[in-house]
């Protein structure tokens, strides 16, 4: 009965959906008060309905109903709690229906929070929002129910993949998603505002704090599936250009430029026809991460549907939202006036500098990641893209970006000179020196990581030189306090962000001087790494919930003293007839001791050491960069309305 | 600044961002492609010794050996065969969970002078059911298993096989 109450319900949002985008869109060409006003309410309906039809899932998941064939394919009754109800979106039809969830939850934001944007323009957001809505509703009720039923029903489920039974990638879909859906927002503003002819402050003001939410929120999900894979998978890597994970990079790079020039929009009404590109590219982005990981043309954990059919509607939703945005964009985006003076050498400058840099590693992750499918399908021609094509080919553009990324916020808006800009930044300039000659003096000729620890230590040392130049900290330290509280948070995020990209780098740097060995070793023998000994004590089982495991027990000892003991596992699933390896992992801050337990054989077991120096910091990093994100987003002007665009020139416009 | 000269600027800007790009993305493409090869197609043109490339095929029932360098390193060493030939293949390092005789595999490395595959990658990273499409692909060019009609036949028999009689086998 519930998953039928489900079923019913996503009918529901369907049908509400084509009613919101209807009353939206034509409520607003019309000017009518009670239609553009009858949208909200409708949004919130959306949302009642794809709440109340999720939740009829997770209760299906929980219940394990094994009449329902998702959980039967996806779940088993004997898996802990936690990953019941995350299996609901661990397969293609449940993520399809969080996607939904959390586009209703920004359609009611907008419908809860937007009272203070112009009528029209929230009525036309709403009603975009909407025909989004209604294309993926309709993809998952007519290709991808998930509520279908079997019967006779099987006496329990088939289980779902044991590396996807773990916390991190619990929470890993919904960050995710949150990120990815997000910059819908960001698209239904800017069409709205393509729509309009106009785009002001008032505009930038409201695109911005979503921009920056969306970005947030990917980067989150990225660090959290990045750091996944390198604590389950047992690589020892963080980060292997799959496309699956560059089809999440590549929306967090183009929505990283948006937030950036919707920057330039709100405080210098510049840049707009470029802003509203970028809000189209970020979501264009997003689906097309979502096309290549639902779709099934990439073959990787996350490709749950090898139905092609899938694959064709969700390119044709493609086509239809990006294609009709772009459209509306070459139409409509003269009507656009630019106003203000614009300098090359000033905040705007390096602003549109740091576009076009993260535009261009956008391109080179595509190509990267698009061609080899195309060469399969037109050429007939397979090969894959690795590593070392995208190393050579970022390397280039991500120089002049972390330079410009430090030098930027010390410029001031409209007219700049470099040069005093660079005299704030001289000791941060001369402590990246001395890292990167550190780095060369004690680890020798070695250019990535010394270039690597160089520019960490610059762009950290330059967001304190930005903020300790804002508060005047060394100008006139006694009132360095009073300026600091008074400091929007808009700035402190910024320079925190910057900073948690510096940390970032520092990680990336050190992953750069990873050592690792592989050694078949008998019980009492061991293996030195980097100066710590490794001792195997001993391999026993060891029951777990819905598995059986063999655990080896790892003494680690800096010369004579005990540092940890460390247990990795591998892990037999009978359910899935899978074995996954659990890697143990130890870290001081200064670096990770990593161990794989491999096979057995010869009385031994086969051991792989990794020593990582600062791996912990790329996520810390993010989650740096991501708290930089959220403080900026609680700054006063995010919640104060936008002053009201002149009278008289909106009044000439119309 | 006025507008013509703005936008001037702004497509100078763009055309430089696409432009060096594109110059990098090609550049870079001209080493580091890796191509997929099939053991059929290193019978009819060998690969240049320097340069990596992807070997799939099916993982040669009998096959496998482990053994221990005398440095405590260990070793496997395998034949992935596509049916119409095999490459032997050596690779030192933990193999994946789901690495199985009959199976289907994917591995990254060079073709050494000896016609040995030194693998630095070995993938078999999906459930049992699963076959890398680059390995069904070769497959099904050699004529030793069509899809639609199942699971294919286990590898130990193929050499063997004529491909006419491969027989698929079911319900597995």
């Amino acid at each position: 009965m519930i998953p039928e109450i489900g079923h019913f319900a996503l009918a529901l949002a369907l049908a509400l959906s084509l009613a919101q985008a209807l009353v939206g869109l034509a409520g607003a060409q019309r000017a009518d008060a009670r239609l553009m006003g009858a949208a909200g309410p409708i949004a919130a309906g959306v949302l009642v309905t794809v709440a109340a039809a999720f939740a009829c899932l997770v209760w299906a998941y929980v219940a394990n109903d094994t009449t329902v064939l998702n959980v039967v394919q996806n779940s088993h009754s004997l898996k802990p709690t936690l990953y019941k109800i995350s299996g609901a979106w661990g397969n293609h039809e449940g993520s399809m229906l969080l996607w939904v969830l959390i586009l209703a939850l920004c359609g009611g934001a907008v419908a809860a929070f937007g009272g203070n944007l112009p009528s029209a323009l929230q009525a036309r957001v709403l009603g975009v929002l909407a025909l989004v809505a209604l294309g993926f509703l309709g993809f998952i009720l007519a290709t991808s129910n998930p509520f279908e039923r079997i019967w006779p029903p099987p006496m329990d489920g088939q289980g779902l993949n044991p590396i996807l039974q773990d916390p991190g990638l619990a929470f890993h879909p919904p960050l995710l998603y949150l990120g990815y859906v997000g910059f819908a927002v960001t698209y239904a503003f800017a069409v709205a505002a393509l729509i309009e002819g106009r785009v002001d402050a008032a505009w930038g003001r409201w695109v911005r704090p979503w921009a920056l939410a969306a970005w947030s929120f990917l980067t989150l999900g990225i660090a959290l599936g990045s750091w996944w894979a390198y604590y389950e998978l047992g690589w020892g890597g963080y980060w292997f250009w799959d496309p699956v994970e560059n089809a999440s990079l590549l929306p967090w790079l183009a929505g990283c430029a948006l937030l950036h020039s919707a920057i330039v929009v709100e405080k210098r009404e510049a840049l707009k026809t470029w802003t509203v590109f970028l809000a189209l590219l970020a979501f264009g982005m997003s689906l097309l991460g979502t096309f290549l990981v639902r779709s099934g043309v990439l073959n990787s954990v996350h490709a749950f549907a090898n139905d092609p059919a899938r694959g064709t509607v969700i390119l044709i939703l493609l086509a239809v939202y990006i294609g009709g945005g772009f459209l509306l964009f070459a139409w409509r985006a003269q009507a656009m006036l630019p106003t203000g003076v614009f300098t090359p050498v000033s905040r705007e400058g390096a602003l549109v500098l740091n576009n076009l840099l993260l535009c261009s590693i956008a391109a080179v992750v595509l190509a990267g990641t698009l061609y080899p499918m195309f060469a399969d399908l037109v050429l007939g021609e397979k090969f894959s893209v690795g590593p070392p094509f995208f190393n050579t080919a970022i390397f280039p553009l991500a120089v002049p970006l972390i330079g410009a990324m430090t030098l930027g916020p010390l410029m001031p808006w409209k007219r700049a000179r470099l040069f005093p800009a660079l005299q704030r930044l001289w000791w941060a300039a001369l402590a990246g020196l001395v890292a990167l000659v550190l780095c060369f003096a004690i680890e020798g000729y070695r250019v990535g990581p010394a270039l690597g620890f160089g520019a960490a230590v610059w762009v950290i040392l330059a967001a304190v030189a930005d903020i300790a130049d804002r508060i005047a900290l060394f100008s006139r330290p006694r009132a360095a306090w009073a300026r600091a509280k008074g400091l929007p948070r808009a700035a402190w995020g910024g320079a925190l962000a910057h900073a948690g990209m510096g940390v970032m780098i520092l990680g990336l740097a050190g992953m750069g001087l990873a050592t690792d060995t592989l050694r078949l070793v008998k019980p009492g023998e061991s293996v030195a790494l980097a100066g710590y000994d490794y001792r195997l004590v001993g391999v026993a089982d060891a029951p777990g919930p819905n598995f059986s495991a063999r655990r080896a027990t790892v003494e680690v000892r800096d010369g004579g003293r005990l540092v940890t003991v460390l247990t990795p596992e591998r892990r037999s699933f009978p359910v899935a007839r899978m074995t996954t390896t659990e890697a143990a992992i130890h870290t001081n801050w200064l670096a990770d001791l990593y161990v794989v337990l491999g096979e057995e054989r010869e009385g031994g077991a086969v051991l792989r050491i990794h020593h990582n120096p600062l791996a912990p910091w790329i996520w810390l990093g993010a989650a740096i960069m991501a708290l930089g994100g959220g403080i900026s987003l609680s700054d006063r002007r995010v919640r104060v309305s936008a002053p009201a665009p002149k009278a008289v020139k909106a009044g000439a416009r119309a | 600044m006025t507008r013509k000269s703005r936008r001037l600027w702004l497509l100078l800007l763009c055309a430089l961002g696409l432009g060096s790009a594109t110059a990098l993305t090609l550049s870079a493409f001209q080493d580091n492609l890796v191509f997929f090869r099939s053991p059929s197609d290193i019978a009819r043109e060998a690969p240049k010794p320097d340069r990596a490339f992807r070997l799939g095929g099916l993982v040669e029932t009998g096959s496998v050996v482990r053994e221990t360098a005398p440095d405590g390193k260990p070793e496997a060493r395998f034949r992935v065969t596509d049916g119409a030939n095999g490459v032997a293949v050596t690779y030192a390092g933990v193999l994946p969970d789901l690495f199985r005789e009959g199976q289907g595999v994917v591995t990254l490395g060079k073709l050494g002078p000896d016609g040995t595959f030194r693998a630095s990658e070995v993938l078999a990273r999906h459930d049992e059911s699963y076959m890398p499409p680059e390995v069904a692909d070769a497959l099904k060019k050699s004529g030793h298993w069509n899809p639609n009609q199942g699971a294919p036949p286990p590898a130990a028999t193929w050499n063997m096989l004529e491909p006419a009689q491969a027989q698929p086998r079911r319900g597995s």
